[in-house]
């Protein structure tokens, strides 16, 4: 396939890991923020093929794992409701709520349903006058454009029927907070390629400047991956404080504007818990009161549900990258993909379930 | 969740107002989205994000990284360090 096929090259990618080993001279500790590349690492070995002197520490880029708990309770309260049809990206349905998850809900009758792009829900709004379509509207800045799209369309087709609940979340907040924490061990990112994709990369050059760490804007094949740990070892070698573009084929420094322009139209930047991690200031996007009518938590009234985590789950501090997923004394234990105790044992993004299936339990 | 697959336009429609396209994903074909990427036309790759072309792939800058990644593995070949085969 096209696109695919010749970043996976074996030899290639040995190739780069080669020129890795040969640039490296001391120890760097590297986090990639999103959790779709954290796969891509484990699965493909990469972090065992890498010179010792590469750490890479896992980042919050997983919008499974940080949707607050109370949100996912509201979701599961909207989605019992007889007159609703709720609508989620698959990810979603095995998150654990405080109690169950939704998958529970649609066991106990509840009309959940999973979709392939939220205007499939937009559809099901039009089909279903009679019912209430709610779409949980979840992630980073990639599922922004889709999501506000719904809303646009179903203004545009008149649609009284759909609201979205929203928890939106965005890559530079996260970074701020992770950088700007005493703990902070990370010296040069892998920024998130699609993330990349639709906002560019002109948020960062100030973060660059603030934190004085280079960042790499990185794509999702193994050989996109070693480019940019490579790039971003070239970079603390020289000395070199500043963004570069590995992923250039699918990346510009401007990004998607007509994208940016939508979410800017629909949504704005508010303050956003993150599960396990707390609030960070002005690191999501909400509705704008203008589309208030699209708010799935006006529309129902869910009252604010006080929810609490399992105490022994430390996603938090792995999605800070304070922690790796074996460190915890519950993986693989009490915590299984069957019976996660956290979010980040459950998503196709999330670094413990990453670690579970792909067998990493050594350092 | 924000993987992301590369696909080839085969084909563009008008739908609800918006600019639709089908799509190759190797043999696999689906709807998607390209009203965040109005230039795109049929024969071009695009990454496609729940259902949205999310960016032109640009074939020269794949095309120069790929050459420039090459270069590394008969560096190491010349040089006889790595395991490039």
């Amino acid at each position: 396939m096209k696109y695919v096929t010749e970043y996976r090259d074996a030899a290639l990618v040995k190739s780069v890991i080669e020129e890795i080993r040969r640039t490296v001279t001391r120890p760097w500790t590297l986090m990639e923020i999103c959790g779709g590349q954290t796969h891509a690492i484990v699965r493909h070995g990469i972090d065992q093929l890498l010179p010792p002197e590469i750490e890479l520490v896992h980042g919050p880029g997983c919008p499974v794992c940080v949707t607050p708990l109370e949100l996912i309770d509201k979701a599961l309260e909207i989605a019992a409701r007889p007159d609703v049809i709720f609508c989620s990206y698959g990810d979603m349905l095995r998150v654990p709520g405080s109690k169950r998850d939704l998958f529970s809900v649609k066991a106990q009758g509840g009309d959940v349903r999973v979709v392939y792009s939220p205007l499939d829900a937009v559809a099901l709004a039009q089909q279903h006058p009679d019912k209430q379509v709610v779409f949980f509207a979840i992630g980073f800045e990639t599922t922004a454009p889709p999501n506000v799209m719904s809303v646009l369309q179903a203004q545009k087709l008149g649609l009284k029927n759909y609201s979205i609940l929203v928890s939106h979340v965005r890559v530079p907040p996260a970074i701020n907070a992770i950088l700007s924490s005493p703990h902070n061990r990370v010296q040069g990112f892998l920024l998130a390629g699609h993330v990349s994709a639709v906002m560019g990369y002109w948020e960062y050059p100030p973060l660059v400047e603030k934190f004085r760490i280079p960042m790499v804007v990185t794509g999702f094949e193994p050989l996109d991956i070693v480019q940019g740990i490579l790039t971003t070892v070239q970079l603390l070698e020289a000395g070199k404080i500043e963004v570069a573009n590995a992923y250039q084929r699918a990346v510009t420094f401007d990004g998607l504007k007509p994208a940016q322009a939508a979410i800017n139209k629909v949504f704005m930047e508010c303050d956003r818990k993150w599960r396990g991690i707390g609030m960070i200031p002005m690191s999501g996007w909400c509705l704008r009161p203008e589309f208030g009518e699209y708010n799935a938590e006006k529309r129902f009234d869910v009252a604010d549900i006080h929810a609490e985590e399992s105490p022994l789950c430390i996603a938090g501090e792995i999605l800070q990258g304070l922690k790796k997923p074996h460190h915890c004394p519950a993986f693989g234990k009490q915590c299984t993909p069957e019976n996660p105790l956290g979010a980040t044992m459950v998503s196709s993004e999330g670094a413990c379930a990453a670690y579970y299936k792909y067998k990493r339990v050594e350092a | 969740m924000c993987l992301g697959v590369p696909g080839k336009i085969v084909e563009t429609y008008e739908k609800g107002g918006l600019k639709m396209a089908r799509v190759d994903f190797g043999g696999v074909f689906r709807e998607a989205c390209l009203d965040y990427v109005p230039e795109a036309r049929v024969g071009e790759y695009c990454v496609i994000h729940v259902g949205f072309a999310i960016s032109v792939l640009s074939e020269e800058d794949a095309l120069e990284t790929l050459d420039l990644l090459r270069q590394i593995g008969s560096l190491e070949e010349e040089l006889g360090t790595g395991s490039a085969a």
